[in-house]
């Protein structure tokens, strides 16, 4: 139907090539068999099999996993209630404050949700370590969640919910039997986001965590201050990799949602 | 009774159950999002003690009306006022506010073609087109910026590009500079300027552009006239997206970024590191957040409005 002119054309050729460019050139430079990051030594495996050893690094990133895991999956519960009360339950008592309290995180700058969060551990004296990374990660990541889940939930065909309470069901049943089954699939790709997320927050990490829970991007970050490695670059592509996988899994699943049950059906 | 609810429903009833949706989520916000800054509040009006934790204590319930009292005649202006009368944090806001402004309009120019040639694409493709977008914006911001890392360094790609371009003489220094963190801001934040801007801009509608066509307009006329004004809350919501964290943000200027000024980030986190300075810290990010107030209250209305909207 419509053909790219050659200016649009090349603006999405450089625009795209400037935001993979860098990343291609990580991956190559990666498997450099050279110790010196910037001359070419030909290819190698070398640094990924360096990284194997690297128990620290290993422990560092078992640790992110763990924390992950259970972060994306308390703000997957966490953020999917907040949509549904949201967008189906209307004006109530403090909705204002609700709706604020979930927008705000989202660009509220990172240092000063990881200084509150400490703040407030320090306040009720509990010792910091992997719970607190958690709490702090959950508490992130429901705000995306949320934003996610609601925005499939607004164009929600809301015919087969009244169809279902027409023929008796409780709201309680339609939710679990007709509305859940079919968000599902934005349900499942904003955990996999919110993991993502945790996966790889640094800052609030660094407010928030204790002796025993360094997690991998803290220990990242403490190496690349120090500048660039082999290792750290091998070690930011297996990242970009697990990471890059989680999101197309994360957007083909969406697309298997928006297909069932979206308004477009009719 | 809950049954025939839904039929009239302006005020429906809610079971205990229902109840719960909403209120745990709110709790959980309350408990990890709202008191925290409370009590930053709190703290940045206390005194800096040397003690561990090092302030003085938040509240001493136990201590019952005197705990009331002590807690109102703790609070002090002093750390604002010393905010005030260091020059270093004035700079340092200054400058993030100017970095921040600065890459934004960067962003807009940049972003706003890639946006709009999205939609210029056959469907199938915009599909594929935003997923490309969205991708870089799910990895870290520390690996991201740990690519520019190996780009920018002295004998890196870049530079052996423009020698063997001939466009330098000398290697020219890019880490440790304003254009290094300039780089890193747009390349890191490229996808929330593109995103909701290609949101508005593909449910603008055809047929006014044609209509402007058929009445004479130039395409670049109309471009500016329908396209542009049409798409200002896509314009909006971009520049607050980026703009917002922009100002705040911590690993970018810290990796690519110079020693001689620091950004609001880089102080808040150095004043609670390296100097332990809890209350000054907290006066900062107060202060920071006030800055930001009316921004987020905009983003908020925006966002709200587009849900409603739809």
């Amino acid at each position: 139907m419509r053909k790219l002119s050659a200016f649009n054309l090349a603006t999405l050729v450089i625009g795209i090539a400037f935001l993979y460019l860098p990343i291609v050139i990580l991956i190559v430079y990666s498997f450099n068999a050279s110790r010196l990051v910037v001359v070419w030594g030909g290819w190698s495996t070398h640094w990924y099999a360096e990284l194997a050893g690297d128990a620290p690094l290993l422990g560092a990133a078992f640790i992110s996993l763990r924390v992950a895991l259970v972060a994306a999956s308390a703000a997957t519960v966490l953020g999917t209630l907040a949509a549904v009360a949201l967008v189906r339950f209307g004006r109530f008592r403090g909705r204002l404050l609700f709706a604020a309290m979930i927008y705000a995180p989202l660009v509220m700058p990172e240092v000063i949700t990881g200084l509150s969060m400490l703040l407030l551990f320090v306040a009720i004296a509990v010792d910091r370590g992997f719970w607190t990374v958690v709490i702090a990660h959950t508490t992130m990541a429901l705000c995306f969640v949320a934003v996610i889940v609601q925005a499939r939930l607004v164009d929600f065909d809301m015919s087969l919910e009244e169809a279902a309470m027409d023929l008796g069901a409780s709201p309680a049943r339609t939710f679990m039997t007709v509305t859940l089954p079919l968000i599902l699939p934005a349900i499942a790709a904003s955990w996999m986001l919110a993991f993502a997320l945790s996966l790889d927050d640094l800052v609030i990490a660094s407010f928030t965590t204790g002796p025993g829970a360094t997690t991998l991007p803290i220990r990242i970050y403490s190496e690349v201050r120090l500048g660039v490695s082999p290792e750290m670059n091998a070690v930011c592509s297996i990242m970009v990799a697990v990471v890059g996988t989680a999101v197309v899994a994360a957007s083909l699943l969406t697309k298997l949602s928006a297909a069932r049950g979206g308004p477009a059906r009719a | 009774m809950t049954s025939d609810v839904h039929k009239t429903a302006p005020k429906p009833q809610r079971s205990f159950v229902a109840k719960l949706v909403v209120r745990i989520p709110y709790a959980w916000l309350a408990a990890f999002f709202l008191v925290p800054f409370l009590i930053v509040l709190k703290i940045s009006l206390s005194q800096t003690a040397i003690a561990q934790p090092p302030y003085t204590p938040v509240f001493d319930l136990a201590a019952g009306w005197r705990g009331i009292e002590s807690f109102f005649a703790g609070l002090s202006l002093d750390n604002y006022a010393f905010l005030g009368s260091d020059p270093l944090y004035f700079l340092s806001y200054v400058k993030s506010l100017e970095i921040a402004a600065l890459s934004t309009v960067m962003l807009l120019v940049i972003g706003y073609p890639i946006a709009y040639a999205m939609t210029r694409a056959p469907r199938r493709v915009q599909a594929v087109l935003v997923l490309l977008v969205v991708l870089p914006f799910w990895t870290s911001f520390l690996i991201r910026i740990y690519a520019w890392m190996n780009i920018l360094q002295h004998d890196g790609p870049l530079n052996r590009l423009l020698l063997a371009l001939d466009l330098v003489r000398e290697p020219p220094v890019w880490l440790s500079t304003n254009t290094a963190v300039y780089i890193g801001i747009v390349y890191s934040y490229l996808p929330f300027m593109v995103l909701p801007l290609y949101a508005t801009l593909e449910k603008l509608d055809e047929s006014l552009l044609e209509a402007a066509a058929d009445l004479g307009c130039p395409r670049w006329k109309a471009f500016w006239l329908v396209t542009v004004p049409l798409s200002a809350p896509g314009v909006i919501a971009g520049a607050l997206l980026c703009f917002i964290p922009a100002v705040g943000e911590f690993v970018i200027p810290d990796l690519l970024g110079g020693s001689r000024t620091a950004m609001i980030g880089q102080t808040i986190w150095t004043e609670f590191f390296a100097n332990k300075d809890w209350p000054i810290a907290s006066a900062v990010a107060v202060v920071l957040v006030c800055l930001l107030v009316t921004p987020i209250v905009i983003f908020q209305h925006q966002t709200m409005r587009g849900v409603k909207r739809d």
